[in-house]
């Protein structure tokens, strides 16, 4: 299946929808495929939305309804959701928001890149917030991740962020696909506003006028945000037990590198990958506990060093640090990757 | 003794934050009563905008949901395809609805979205303090067209309501007014009209209130009342705009 099939078909069997989105390559065959698959479905809403900011704030409506919501951009289309996104956190609604990274700043191009790391982790709208981002490598991941990232914003009321590329969402691999939930059986939602019957009525705002209620509303925001990086965090390591050089990457380049590594190990090198999943929350200490092995790290990004700095607020100044990317929509191949690595490790005298 | 006038059951008991003269509290009332009068309370959804009816959600007794700047109608339509059998509305100025929210709410309408929205034009940015609106009219001073709004500088108004009436999915467009007894009452039928039309499925409705902002138009509340009979309904004409149901029941 090509990736933004499979995200597409997870994202139905974990019971959305409701589908709002804008035409942007390189993602454009997720709302193809949501057209098609929900226009079937006699509870499935499908609208080609007049623009990205439209798109987030249907979600928005949908999600105060109750309903799974998801809407899904690139780089560009993204920026414009920002606003939603914002609202999405401080009204603690649940949503998907899938980005397909293009080569970027600006139009860029539609090349696949990492370049929205920050934009994704740091929250990307207005505010003091964070959204759960978790970063898939495969097609099989798109499909899990995707079908997982529903569970997490309900459970969390918290927009999650799938942060794909250009590429995972074109490239085409054998997919296991979820099991279809049933949507009477997901867990009640007590908050959502479907007209006052029988009960007090609701509102759901983000305007706290008040400094204390809003500072209070931080707080609260703050501490759900805690129990997020305890209980969220989630990585994959290989060839880790005997590395010497520990390689971080995520998403697209955590798979271009595990090809790179297996050459390396062919030849000797005893190079090792840590790949975060969720990028926030990050997993830090997972880092941290490897530099009781392992005393270097080489990070590698499709951008100029965004993820560079979890790793190093990570390592908490242990450890040495190289990083080595490509912007701009650049894809390496194993091979080169596996030179740029393995010309450090011997200039490390690792090896 | 006979109960002739009371608090509609769908308003809570909070009294209205508006300033002396404001259209707003005369319209959260009437629409207060339409909800009671349809029996709506129990499903009925609101959306607030940003402005000065953002604090909407403290006085009415139904389920609401704020909606950022403009984007009142983007939220509706999510709402509304989510819940087809209740009935959802948006409350929004003009600089919400005619400004930054034009896009969403054109789109809506030539979507024939079947929400229905309650458009106040008082021709200022009210709660920001009386900056100059989309709806401002030609010559009307603001804190932003010093010596009145001039074509040159600061183009000419919008009227909405009017490109909306153009627009193929919209069922319901009626503009009036709450600066008199008798333009209140047509202004609460109008709201009552455009929730049925919602009800019955025709699509898009809307109600324009010219509505007076005796604040930020620096005038007494009987002068605004006035000015809006004089000046501002000579720009923005009260009345139907459009109607696809050809329903002669509510004709005034």
């Amino acid at each position: 299946m090509r990736g933004n099939h499979a995200l597409a078909e997870a994202a139905v069997r974990s019971g959305c929808r409701y589908y709002f989105g804008y035409p942007i390559t390189p993602q454009n065959e997720v709302p193809e495929y949501m057209s098609e698959r929900l226009s079937k479905l006699e509870d499935g809403v499908f609208i080609q939305a007049e623009s990205e900011i439209a798109s987030i704030h249907m979600v928005i409506g949908a999600s105060m309804a109750g309903g799974r919501a998801m809407t899904s951009s690139s780089s560009p289309g993204i920026s414009l959701k920002q606003e939603g996104i914002s609202f999405l956190a401080a009204l603690e609604l649940p949503a998907v928001i899938v980005n397909m990274t293009r080569g970027s700043p600006g139009l860029g191009n539609i090349a696949p890149a990492q370049s929205d790391y920050f934009q994704a982790t740091r929250g990307g709208g207005h505010g003091d917030y964070r959204t759960i981002v978790l970063g898939p490598n495969s097609c099989q991941e798109l499909a899990d991740l995707t079908y997982k990232a529903f569970d997490l914003a309900d459970e969390y009321r918290t927009p999650v962020v799938i942060l794909g590329d250009g590429m995972l969402g074109q490239m085409m691999e054998p997919v296991e696909l979820p099991p279809e939930v049933q949507i009477k059986k997901l867990p009640h939602k007590d908050w959502t506003l479907t007209g006052a019957k029988g009960r007090p009525s609701r509102f759901i705002r983000s305007l706290l006028l008040d400094p204390f209620e809003e500072e209070e509303h931080n707080w609260k925001l703050m501490r759900k945000y805690e129990r997020i990086t305890k209980e969220e965090v989630s990585w994959e390591t290989f060839f880790a037990d005997d590395a010497r050089l520990m390689v971080v990457a995520f998403g697209i380049a955590a798979r271009i590198a595990k090809g790179a590594i297996k050459r390396m190990r062919d030849e000797g090198l005893k190079v090792g990958l840590i790949r975060p999943i969720s990028l926030w929350p990050f997993p830090s200490k997972a880092i941290k506990e490897l530099t009781k092995k392992v005393r270097h790290f080489f990070v590698f990004e499709m951008n100029m060093g965004q993820m560079l700095e979890d790793v190093k607020l990570a390592l908490e100044g242990n450890g040495e640090v190289h990083f080595y990317g490509r912007p701009g929509g650049i894809i390496l191949t194993p091979l080169e990757i596996s030179r740029v690595i393995s010309s450090y490790y011997y200039q490390k005298k690792l090896g | 003794m006979k109960k002739v006038f009371s608090r509609p059951k769908s308003l809570k008991k909070t009294p209205f934050h508006y300033c002396p003269g404001c259209g707003h509290s005369i319209l959260h009332r009437i629409i207060g009563e339409v909800i009671d009068e349809m029996n709506l309370q129990e499903r009925i959804i609101g959306i607030p905008p940003a402005g000065c009816a953002v604090l909407a959600y403290l006085y009415f007794d139904i389920d609401m949901g704020e909606a950022s700047h403009g984007r009142g109608a983007a939220l509706a339509t999510g709402m509304k395809r989510a819940l087809p059998d209740r009935i959802v509305f948006t409350y929004q100025g003009d600089g919400d609805i005619a400004a930054i929210g034009t896009a969403e709410t054109i789109h809506a309408a030539a979507r024939g979205e079947n929400f229905s929205t309650i458009f106040v034009n008082n021709g200022v940015y009210g709660m920001t303090g009386g900056q100059m609106a989309p709806t401002t009219i030609l010559g009307q001073t603001t804190t932003t067209s010093p010596g009145g709004r001039k074509q040159k500088r600061d183009g000419f108004p919008v009227n909405l309501s009017e490109m909306l009436a153009v627009a193929k999915g919209s069922a319901y467009i009626e503009r009036t007014a709450v600066n008199s007894p008798a333009n209140i009452l047509k202004t609460k039928k109008a709201i009552a009209k455009a929730f049925r039309i919602q009800a019955e499925g025709y699509g898009f409705s809307l109600i324009e209130v010219l509505s007076p902002c005796p604040t930020n138009w620096k005038m007494e509340p009987i002068e605004a009342c006035k000015w809006i009979d004089d000046v501002m309904a000579v720009h923005y004409p009260l009345g139907v705009l459009k109607d696809v149901t050809g329903d002669k029941r509510d004709a005034h």
